[in-house]
């Protein structure tokens, strides 16, 4: 057993840190959450001339043709600078996607674009809130053409091509699913953005109306390839809010080391250390859990489903309480706009959501736990 | 990354499987008693017995150095160890596991060779059972604090005192003693450590019936004990250094060894068998959640424990990270069996054979609160987190630096 990242994985770390450091500050951040703009395009070009993009995806599309490690690997380390990309969208969904289930055409079509970072991806498939479920989903697709919206779209207004979960029969349950790939710039499709907690991804709502589009996989499979995009979604971004959770806890332990008060630094102060504590014990389990994960998903294990499940609530659970409880430490200060505990808290909190909410993933790792136990 | 066995790995798990496949019965399903010291004379036989065999064939302390006795192998050896000895059932050997995993290896550390040969042996083959007299009625977070008394008499100690929470202590043959030898020093500089028979003369036990029902911990008294200066480790007033080498080693012995306990998997279990007020318990979406949140600590936990390993293995040094383990697990088993009992309803009040589940959720919740404390309470370790861990500035001791005699309350 070996559990651990290369030398050359962690080589790959050392320089993206180095790199993010130095291209994504806070300010690069706020830049996006203030401003119009929906992702910081010259640390996008950055990333892809790095090679980043490219990092899993096989060499005869462009790419590295490295493994989910190193993916994972990049994924922490934007996470833990809040990189204000559409990489989760892009790489961590749209590329699974098209992985899983796109033609060869398909993919020596977009895949080379998507490394040299000239195409941003989504994965659309919530229509309303609440559950999502095979019924609620209404978006049809028929004889080519696209009708119906999506909303809460991360990166749609900045995608050029969706995956959208569709419906192409009435046929009751996930077999009336398929999934649509779609060119966002095609006649009919409308772009409407959103407000959100967090700006520094911004959210669309999706409108399409008669739009050509083509089908990605299988009909009637849609729902379990979406499955299987959300499971390696799920490992991916739990890297991303682990490297987040670290930050916080890196950011609140400075803080609570060169804040003074009653006379002393507040971390001698049995309440802020164990706090404290408590998020370094939440971020080592993500971590763990994540790094299971990563390994499931780099040897396309059978614990897959099980391992992304749990690193994803594992992760999200982490940096929700390492981002609220980094506020907390911080006092008056942390909740200022000025200071930097609420760009992690709303990221946070929107990668919580963003591929389906906790209730969702627990009660599929629990089905998960029923199928291993019965084999 | 790799989860699989390494060819080497995979033909030692093999080794010992075919060993333990010879030696032992495959595992029945029930469980241990409450903080697993159990100390009927079978229980204590059949450890012994069984403790015998795994040393003969060196797999008593796999990465020990064959000349100690071990095999001379690597951590990572020690766990396939333990996976495959999981599969067995073997006698509960965990009455040896504060001697061989603090007691032993603080003696490797700092007794001479000859002395060490006389005592390493015997507690390999669980012929000599030892225990850990550090913790006193007035010294326990803070055990530096500790007052029980060894003054010199000619080439002897003559040591007088009470330590208390002595786990084992009454089926102990030797006993690790830190005493306090000069009380004009500061706390931490008038200590020092000595080991000595149980038998002694002037020692003497008395069992503590824990909150749970069982006794598994003691006090211990000390009236004009005699322990020849050949018996010390250390030099004296070094006793502290002495002890944190004790501490850095039960911090891995205690946090390696709570994987067997009660966990979701018996939990999933009782919620596939229960019928709760709207169906199988094993359907209500309420407790799929929890379950969910104890599965992942626990998956959080094993993985870690694996992060560890690999340190190990490459030689590293495990740091104070290792605290986190007691931590989770006690709180954990805590939470899940007062949930489990919920589940049983008002038949969760019961006991034993009486209740559901042979009764062994309100055994685990019952021995719970022990867990949380014993081996450092919650608190401390969240400190050594803090302070070791993340570097947060120590905590204000107002007796640090003062005469140990000078410190209110003590004298």
């Amino acid at each position: 057993m070996n559990f651990d990242f290369s030398e050359d994985q962690k080589l790959l770390r050392e320089q993206a840190r180095k790199l993010l450091a130095d291209k994504c500050p806070p300010r690069g951040v706020r830049a996006v959450l203030e401003g119009a703009a929906g992702y910081d395009a010259p640390l996008w070009k950055s990333i892809a001339e790095m090679g980043w993009l490219g990092t899993a995806i096989p060499e005869v599309y462009g790419g590295l043709g490295l493994g989910a490690l190193e993916l994972c690997v990049i994924a922490e380390e934007l996470g833990r600078v809040l990189a204000p990309v559409p990489f989760s969208s892009t790489i961590c969904q749209f590329v699974q996607a098209l992985l899983l289930a796109g033609s060869e055409e398909q993919k020596q079509r977009l895949l080379p674009e998507i490394v040299s970072g000239a195409v941003i991806g989504t994965f659309a498939r919530v229509e309303a809130p609440g559950g999502v479920a095979p019924r609620s989903i209404r978006a049809s697709f028929r004889a080519g053409r696209l009708s119906g919206s999506k909303t809460a779209v991360a990166d749609g207004m900045e995608a050029h091509f969706a995956v959208a979960l569709v419906r192409t029969s009435e046929e009751a349950g996930e077999r009336g699913l398929s999934l649509s790939l779609v060119d966002l710039h095609s006649k009919g499709v409308q772009r409407q953005k959103l407000d959100s907690i967090d700006p520094s991804r911004k959210h669309a709502q999706l409108t399409f109306d008669h739009v050509a589009a083509e089908l990605l996989g299988p009909v009637g499979e849609g729902w379990e390839i979406a499955r299987q995009v959300l499971d390696r979604a799920a490992v991916l971004m739990a890297f991303e809010q682990v490297g987040g959770a670290d930050a916080c806890l890196a950011m609140a332990t400075d803080y609570a080391r060169t804040r003074h008060a009653f006379g002393r630094a507040i971390g001698s102060f049995q309440a802020i250390k164990h706090k404290l504590a408590d998020i370094y014990i939440g971020n080592e389990l993500a971590r763990s859990n994540a790094y299971y994960g990563a390994w499931a998903l780099s040897t396309n294990a059978r614990e897959l489903p099980l391992s992304a499940a749990a690193a994803r609530i594992s992760a999200t659970q982490a940096f929700d309480f390492a981002a609220n409880e980094s506020v907390q430490v911080h006092g008056g200060i942390g909740f200022t706009w000025e200071a930097d505990c609420h760009l992690f808290q709303k990221r946070a909190r929107e990668l919580a959501l963003a591929l389906g909410p906790q209730r969702v993933w627990k009660d599929r790792l629990v089905t998960e736990l029923e199928r291993s136990n019965a084999a | 990354m790799d989860f699989e066995d390494t060819p080497q790995e995979a033909a030692f798990r093999a080794e010992v499987h075919a060993w333990l496949a010879d030696n032992a019965k495959p595992a029945r399903s029930d469980r241990g008693d409450d903080l697993g010291l159990g100390d009927s004379r079978d229980v204590m036989a059949a450890a012994k017995a069984w403790q015998a065999k795994k040393a003969v064939k060196g797999y008593a302390r796999i990465a020990w150095p064959k000349e100690a006795g071990g095999l001379g192998g690597t951590a990572i050896q020690q766990v396939i160890y333990n996976q495959e000895e999981a599969k067995f059932d073997v006698a509960d050997t965990r009455m040896f596991a504060i001697g061989l995993g603090m007691c032993i290896p603080t003696l490797m550390a700092y007794a001479s060779k000859d002395v060490g040969a006389r005592y390493v042996a015997p507690a390999l083959a669980g012929e000599e059972i030892w225990c850990q007299l550090f913790s006193e009625p007035a010294a326990g977070s803070d055990v530096a604090g500790l007052r029980t008394r060894a003054g010199k008499d000619g080439a002897d100690w003559i040591v007088s005192g009470q330590k208390i929470w002595t786990s084992g202590a009454h089926f102990s043959d030797y006993g690790l003693l830190l005493a306090r030898t000069d009380f004009d020093a500061p706390k931490h500089k008038g200590l020092t450590m000595f080991f000595l028979s149980m038998r002694s003369p002037g020692v003497e036990i008395r069992p503590i019936r824990q909150a749970s029902g069982g006794a598994n911990f003691n006090e211990v008294f000390f009236t004009d004990v005699r322990i020849p200066d050949t018996q010390r480790l250390g030099e004296v007033g070094q006793g502290w250094t002495v002890a944190l080498t004790t501490l850095m080693h039960e911090r891995l012995a205690v946090g390696g060894g709570l994987g067997g306990g009660l966990d979701v998997k018996e939990l999933l279990t009782l919620a596939r068998e229960l019928e709760l007020e709207d169906g199988p318990a094993l359907k209500n979406a309420h407790v799929r959640e929890r379950i969910a949140d104890w599965y992942v600590r626990s998956a959080g936990l094993k993985y870690t424990t694996y992060r560890t390993m690999t340190a190990l293995s490459r030689g590293q040094q495990p740091g104070p990270e290792a605290s986190i383990a007691k931590i989770v697990v006690a709180n954990k088993l805590q939470e899940l069996c007062a949930f489990a009992m919920e589940l049983e309803g008002e038949a969760g009040t019961l006991k034993g054979e009486d209740a559901p589940a042979h009764g062994v959720f309100q055994l685990g919740w019952m021995s719970a609160p022990g867990l949380r404390i014993a081996g450092g309470t919650d608190e401390i370790l969240r400190n050594i987190i803090a302070e070791r861990v993340l570097g947060l500035p120590p905590d204000i001791r107002v007796d640090k630096d003062m005469p140990f005699n000078k410190v209110p309350g003590a004298r």
